[in-house]
């Protein structure tokens, strides 16, 4: 019965969204007022219904109704309350449904916020938005139903959630990605109706911004997310594994991250226009194409979806059609946008160009890499994997110019710079980061040429010339003390999120070189010594959780004879999938992680570990978050809420 | 020249010599990248029309069923040998470390390492699906029609990597 009146709330959805992609649009050519004014509560009546659908797939997941197969493929009357809920959107169909209400939660917002923006244009917004939830709203309802029944055959007990998917981290990831993907349709949305009034300046730039951030923001912290639970649920103590679907979320933050630094150029210069309005467009693309791979299950990955070759072509044809269309319009509209700004060589807008170039080019190697092996079949030249190396490679010739060249960014004025003021500061920047990187290797007593002292020098140097050029900025309004509220949010946000990078590439380089990982085989009371620790394995007993069993081992770890911690080890068995999970224990502290996994019972009572001790880990989520914090920071500045009374006079 | 179009000609340099370096890079990077997928025959007859063989030393994929029984374990240390099988030749896999949680007799994997012989490899990784069912889509390619192809997976090649949420194990 709910299931129906969930299924009859996302059909009243999709006809909502029908008008919504239909009326406005017309009445912004045909100028009249009234269509366009019923964008706002179309808007927001859609997004009522796709919540209503979403709650009742949430109440048939919370009361075991099996008669849905969704439920009865992704639950069980025995799972804890808390994940049958995340449950429902972790299958491909409630996934969808959650998309769904991402976008129309987006729109929503868009509606409710849009009051200073010219009707025209709101108008225009709107509708983009509306014609993008038909073709998600027509997917999950004719596509992949969440509401899909079995009867009169259905079964007693469902299937379970995959253990896999049974994690914290899981309850908050797909949300928080899925927020960034479809975040980018607004900036889509924006870019589109601006190519249609033909108008692009500064005033349209900090419209845009704000949705630009807060999408980019929640794509940060999702794909952070993504990685800690891998760390943590995969029992294998990698972050990254340049998996395709990973790679899938990492496109659209390249493409993202490049388009709010160009938007800021648009914003401040009234330059760069064409091509902030190209990664707009591309920033949106690129998470269609992201859907596109990991549900139409042309790669086999870790979170592919169950294959479907129809949902493959639904959305291969879907995303032709906004590709296509959108350059369409780009192409016949850009011809007569012209930027007037001058800049020399040597300028922000420069540097800021050289960051989008390299940004792009990095989302240019994951894009082949991701889909080579796929063309590569499909060419009849049989199966290969593109391996790890590739990208890390690649990315570690990327990084050095890129950090290097966002430490000197801040620093260098718009239009013109002038070389010698910069030399000095520079070289003092220079100079504490060499300190700080050789400082640190010395205290580890491990001063080589190797990849950490380049990733601590890079990090030292952008973290280091990002607080400084902030204190330089606060001087510069007599004291300190005094600058402190007068200088921008958003200028504090760039700092940070500049801090946040320093962090993460810290991390990243601390991390790949001082690991240390060994299997061992280990009986009870045997003792394993990596890297200085010694963990001594205490007893391993049987486990019996809710809806699974298993092992568990218990490990002491001590220092130089010193106790350090305890660490408890599960491998669990689900018994509903049949499937086994490694749940590993993590000890972490910012300088290191202590890392071990239960493996396989060996003969003569003997059990295969896996121990790790992976120095600066946290630093790596620690940098993520200061990124979106910095994003967050930026969000806040109050030239986005300022009513922009100016403009819509000139245009009434 | 103008100022102004000097500049947007060194801009358009930089441009090009950028593009083309990280082009060149890239290729270059994935040429030594690229692990071509084998199943145990192919890798014992030669691969495509060509029947091109692995040379020793090279660093490739192999998929297949691995060969009841034929799980080998060191009692000392953790190294382990087994063999796969598709539909003829048997390969020999080595690997030193922790097997994934659903590596058993009788279920698909796939191993990722380097030929020591012709019909042996060193592997670096090993990774099984979280699937009762599951065969590599490769192997199941393979065999299809052929023997042990199980029911559900019958008739349609695009379901046979599929179940919910399927998902692969990497340990």
């Amino acid at each position: 019965m709910i299931a129906e009146a969930g299924q009859l709330a996302l059909t009243f959805a999709f006809a909502l969204a029908l008008l919504l992609a239909l009326v406005p649009l017309y009445g912004s050519f045909v100028a009249n007022q009234r269509m366009l004014l019923l964008a706002k509560p179309l808007a927001l009546g859609q997004f009522i219904f796709c919540l209503l659908a979403m709650l009742a797939l949430i109440y048939a997941f919370r009361t075991n109704d099996f008669t849905v197969i969704n439920v009865a493929q992704n639950s069980s009357s025995s799972l804890p309350w808390y994940y049958q809920i995340t449950a429902s959107f972790g299958s491909h169909e409630g996934s969808m449904l959650l998309w769904v209400l991402m976008l129309a939660g987006w729109t929503a917002l868009v509606a409710q916020y849009s009051k200073a923006l010219p009707l025209l244009l709101q108008g225009r917004i709107l509708g983009i938005l509306g014609l993008i939830c038909v073709g998600f709203i027509a997917f999950s309802l004719f596509m992949s139903n969440p509401f899909a029944r079995s009867l009169p055959f259905f079964p007693v007990e469902g299937r379970d959630l995959n253990p896999l998917l049974q994690d914290f981290g899981m309850i908050l990831h797909p949300p928080l990605l899925y927020m960034g993907y479809v975040g980018f349709a607004v900036a889509f949305a924006f870019a589109l109706a601006a190519l249609m009034g033909g108008r692009f300046d500064s005033v349209w730039a900090r419209w845009v911004r704000p949705w630009a951030l807060a999408a980019w923001l929640f794509l940060t912290l999702g794909i952070m997310l993504g990685s800690w639970w891998a760390y943590n649920e995969l029992g294998w103590g990698g972050w990254w594994f340049w998996d395709p679907v990973e790679n899938a979320s990492f496109m659209p933050w390249l493409a993202g991250t490049a388009l709010i630094h160009s938007l800021a150029v648009t914003e401040k210069r009234g330059t760069f226009k064409s091509w902030t309005v190209l990664l707009a467009l591309a920033a949106f693309a690129l998470s269609l194409v992201g859907a596109f791979l990991v549900r139409s299950g042309v790669l086999v990955s870790v979170h592919s979806f169950a294959t479907d070759p129809g949902r493959g072509m639904y959305l291969l044809v879907f995303l032709l059609l906004v590709v296509g269309g959108s350059l369409l319009l780009y192409g016949s509209r850009m011809n007569s946008v012209r930027s007037q700004a001058r800049y020399q060589l040597f300028s922000r807008e420069m540097l800021l160009w050289g960051n989008n170039i390299f940004l792009l080019t990095a989302c240019l190697i994951v894009f082949l890499g991701t889909l080579f092996p796929l063309f590569h079949k499909e060419l009849g030249l049989g199966s290969i994997s593109i391996g790890e190396p590739f990208f890390n490679q690649m990315f570690y010739y990327l990084t050095i110019p890129f950090a290097l060249m966002l430490g000197l960014g801040p620093w260098v004025r718009w239009k013109q710079q002038q070389l010698m003021p910069l030399i000095k500061p520079m070289a003092m920047v220079l100079i504490a980061a060499l300190m700080l990187a050789l400082g640190t290797l010395a205290l580890m007593q491990s001063v080589q040429a190797n990849l950490a002292l380049l990733g601590l020098l890079l990090g030292a140097w952008v973290g280091v010339s990002a607080l400084a050029e902030v204190m330089l900025r606060l001087k510069q309004f007599g004291s300190v003390t005094n600058g402190i509220s007068k200088l921008n949010a958003s200028h504090y946000g760039m700092t940070l999120a500049h801090i946040g990078f320093a962090v993460l590439v810290i991390g990243v380089a601390m991390t790949k070189t001082y690991t240390v990982e060994r299997d061992v085989r280990m009986q009870e009371g045997d003792t394993a010594v990596v890297a200085g620790y010694e963990f001594t394995l205490q007893d391993v007993y049987e486990l019996n959780g809710p809806n699974y069993g298993g092992q568990a081992a218990e490990l002491d770890v001590s220092k130089a004879g010193n106790y350090v911690t305890h660490l408890h080890a599960e491998k669990r068995f689900y018994r509903i999938q049949k499937t086994i999970m490694t749940e590993s224990a993590v000890h972490a502290r910012l300088s290191r992680d202590l890392y071990v996994s239960l493996g396989e019972e060996l003969p003569g009572n003997a059990w295969a570990m896996r121990i790790q001790v992976k120095p600066f880990v946290r630093w790596i989520w620690l940098g993520g978050l200061l990124m979106a914090l910095g994003a967050l920071l930026a969000l806040c500045d109050k030239r986005y809420r300022r009513k922009l009374t100016g403009y819509n006079q000139a245009n009434a | 020249m103008q100022p102004r179009r000097q500049k947007r000609l060194v801009a358009v340099l930089l441009v090009i010599g950028l593009l083309t370096a990280a082009v060149g890079s890239m290729l270059y990077a994935l040429q030594q990248n690229i692990d071509l997928f084998y199943t145990p025959s192919q890798l014992v007859e030669g691969l495509g029309k060509d029947k091109i063989k692995p040379v020793v030393g090279q660093r490739l994929r192999i998929g297949g069923m691995v060969v009841e029984g034929s799980v080998k374990r060191d009692p000392d240390s953790l190294k382990v040998s087994f063999d796969l099988v598709d539909t003829g030749p048997l390969v020999t896999v080595t690997y030193e470390g922790i097997l994934p949680d659903l590596f058993r007799e009788g279920q698909g994997i796939v191993a990722q390492g380097t030929l020591i012989d012709a019909t042996t490899i060193a592997a670096t990784e090993v990774l099984a699906k979280h699937d009762e069912e599951y065969m590599p889509p490769e192997v199941a390619e393979a065999l299809k029609g052929i023997r042990h192809v199980p029911p559900s997976q019958q008739g349609d090649v695009s379901r046979q990597n599929s179940s919910d949420n399927s998902t692969e194990g990497r340990y």
